[in-house]
């Protein structure tokens, strides 16, 4: 029994106890890494569950910031109808522009969704929607750091079990199914697309979560929500922790986000520096260190009374 | 006639871009997402051996060819060969490269180049001036990517359809089982895709960029047209791609004309989802068709 329960335990104690050991500076880290967790747990179930390599989680975080912004700013609703709002809006309208894609195989789905944030870019820009280039400030915030903190971590918690009780259900079956085989799954009279946009819609659920609830951490949108590290982090993260265990993608952004975050005077090159550790670790460690430390830790001797 | 000529002009713009993308996902079915950022580092290249190293125009045009060709082949080498046949880590991989160069560029220190100082980069057109084509104004530079682009496209299908390795490379496109049996080295043909692929990339760069100035975020906008074009034309499929390019570069032309410059990229963005959901294979994909549709 502690066997199971003792990993589990300790990550959530470990989540709740993180914020109580940092000091101001790293605790606005820790919301930011949050954020590229959630990111980072949407592209692996949807790459490794469901078999779509989605290029584009700036996509997610654009649209929720983007709704919960401007419903905050232009109608001055409080953040806590905006993010709920934008968060089921959002994956909504992500879902939508994605579903033409969706019927087909291959790697459709990787351009069109890495397509769709600059095109966001080009046609916010294009027709001075929201504030254009220079985007909106002054949004409501979180009453404090710690409301900021324990929101994120709590939805990190609850995403990560939600998802991994998902992929064990019968609907996580169909969608496992639906990456090693599509066609035993289309002859067993199962729709593929329908199966497809609900698996879209639980990512970017998370998604764009994280994006509603950055715009309020930081009280402002704008351009740089579609920005490509909003993309590149959560797979480096998803490469790094390992792929198709869902816990590692987000201990994978625990571990870059700080890294980024020391090296923030590089500016720029800190996406070259994810990209390296990206290909490092899809050449020489392609199972990620979280897979790697699940069987070490299966290989340990225990003695059950029976 | 303005629509007519800026249109040609800028569906062959298309169809270079693209047919470095297209021969590359046809031959390997790897999607080169490093194609655009090696366009840029191409127009980077060239830029810093004219000004940086002074030497001659043609010269460093084909220095900088030749070094793309060898990027191209560097990346199949040493590492999308070890991630064949696992689509997703194919994918990750060369985005990554992608973004490594590009965003590289971007803080301009790619080592051992003191120059890209300043805010732009421009090349200088072949030729300067004008010409009056039917009442028209058109710059020199247009009409020579007008020709350079039909020759290449010539070359390029009389390459693949009359010598033995671009022969090779159609064998491995339709059947790689087939192939490997008759004697068709199937790594060494991707690896030639990836560089003559990676080498048009950087032909059409130093073509179409004098219309321009270089910045990384062309990268990102030469690969979404490369796509765009490849997802219309149909995915690795030859014919297609021209025409998808035609169609591509009169509707922008013609949109521009008509409404304003803003509505180009609502166009394409409105082209590929009415493509997707009318025929998802694109329009010349017969081929695949039944691969490639759930």
């Amino acid at each position: 029994m502690g066997f199971l329960a003792m990993p589990r335990l300790l990550l959530i104690l470990g989540f709740l106890i993180i914020p109580l050991t940092l000091d101001m500076y790293w605790q606005r880290v820790l919301c930011t890494a949050g954020i590229y967790a959630l990111l980072a747990l949407s592209f692996d179930f949807l790459a490794e569950y469901v078999g779509l390599v989605c290029l584009g989680g700036a996509m997610f975080i654009g649209f929720g910031g983007y709704i919960s912004g401007v419903l905050n700013a232009y109608f001055e609703w409080s953040p806590l109808f905006t993010i709920p709002i934008a968060t089921l809006g959002g994956a909504v309208m992500s879902t939508l522009v994605l579903i033409p894609c969706l019927r087909l195989r291959g790697i459709y789905f990787a351009i069109v969704s890495f397509m769709l944030p600059l095109f966001s870019v080009y046609i916010i820009i294009a027709l001075g929607l929201f504030g254009s280039t220079e985007g909106i400030s002054a949004l409501d915030t979180f009453p404090n750091i710690w409301a900021e903190q324990y929101l994120v971590i709590g939805a990190i918690i609850v995403a990560l079990f939600a998802l991994r009780r998902l992929v064990n259900e019968d609907i996580g079956l169909i969608f496992r199914a639906i990456k090693d085989n599509d066609q035993a799954v289309r002859a067993s009279g199962i729709s593929i697309t329908a199966y497809r946009i609900k698996a879209v819609f639980i990512a970017a659920l998370i998604g764009c979560f994280a994006g509603a609830y950055l715009s309020h951490l930081y009280g402002w949108l704008g351009l740089s929500l579609f920005a490509m590290d909003f993309s590149i982090l959560p797979i480096a993260a998803t490469v790094m922790g390992g792929m198709g265990t869902l816990v590692g993608p987000v201990l994978g952004a625990l571990i870059l986000t700080p890294m980024s975050e020391a090296l923030r005077g590089f500016g720029q090159l800190r996406v070259v520096l994810y990209c390296l550790v990206l290909i490092g670790f899809i050449l020489y460690k392609p199972e990620g260190f979280m897979n790697y430390l699940e069987r070490k830790y299966h290989q340990f001797e225990r003695w059950e009374k029976v | 006639m303005d629509i007519l000529i800026y249109g040609t002009v800028n569906s062959i713009v298309f169809a270079m871009i693209a047919v470095g993308f297209t021969l590359v996902y046809g031959v390997s079915r790897i999607p080169n997402f490093a194609h655009g950022s090696i366009y840029v580092l191409v127009g980077f290249l060239t830029w810093s051996f004219i000004n940086d190293f002074k030497l001659n125009y043609a010269l460093s045009i084909i220095i900088s060819l030749i070094i793309a060709s060898v990027v191209g082949l560097i990346i199949y080498r040493f590492i999308l060969i070890r991630l064949r046949g696992l689509p997703t880590s194919e994918i990750i991989a060369s985005f990554a490269v992608s973004l490594i160069i590009l965003e590289g560029l971007r803080m301009q220190g790619i080592a051992g180049f003191k120059g890209f100082i300043g805010p732009f980069y421009v090349l200088r057109p072949f030729v300067e001036g004008k010409i009056s084509v039917f009442g028209v104004f058109v710059d020199y530079q247009r009409l020579i990517i007008m020709g350079g682009g039909l020759i290449v496209l010539t070359l390029i299908w009389l390459f693949t359809h009359h010598t033995k390795t671009g022969l090779s490379l159609r064998a491995i496109a339709q059947d790689e089982q087939a192939a490997m049996m008759l004697g068709v080295n199937s790594d060494r043909t991707a690896m030639i895709s990836l560089s003559i692929g990676s080498a048009l990339a950087g032909l059409a760069a130093v073509m179409i960029l004098p219309l321009g100035n270089i910045a990384a975020e062309q990268g990102y906008r030469v690969l979404v047209y490369a796509l765009a074009v490849c997802i219309i034309g149909g995915l690795g499929s030859w014919a297609g791609t021209i025409l998808a390019s035609f169609v591509l570069g009169f509707s922008m032309i013609t949109s521009t004309a008509l409404f304003g410059a803003l509505w180009e990229n609502v166009v394409l963005v409105g082209a590929i989802i009415l493509i997707l959901l009318i025929k998802p294979s694109g329009l010349m994909g017969k081929q695949k068709e039944l691969e490639e549709r759930v």
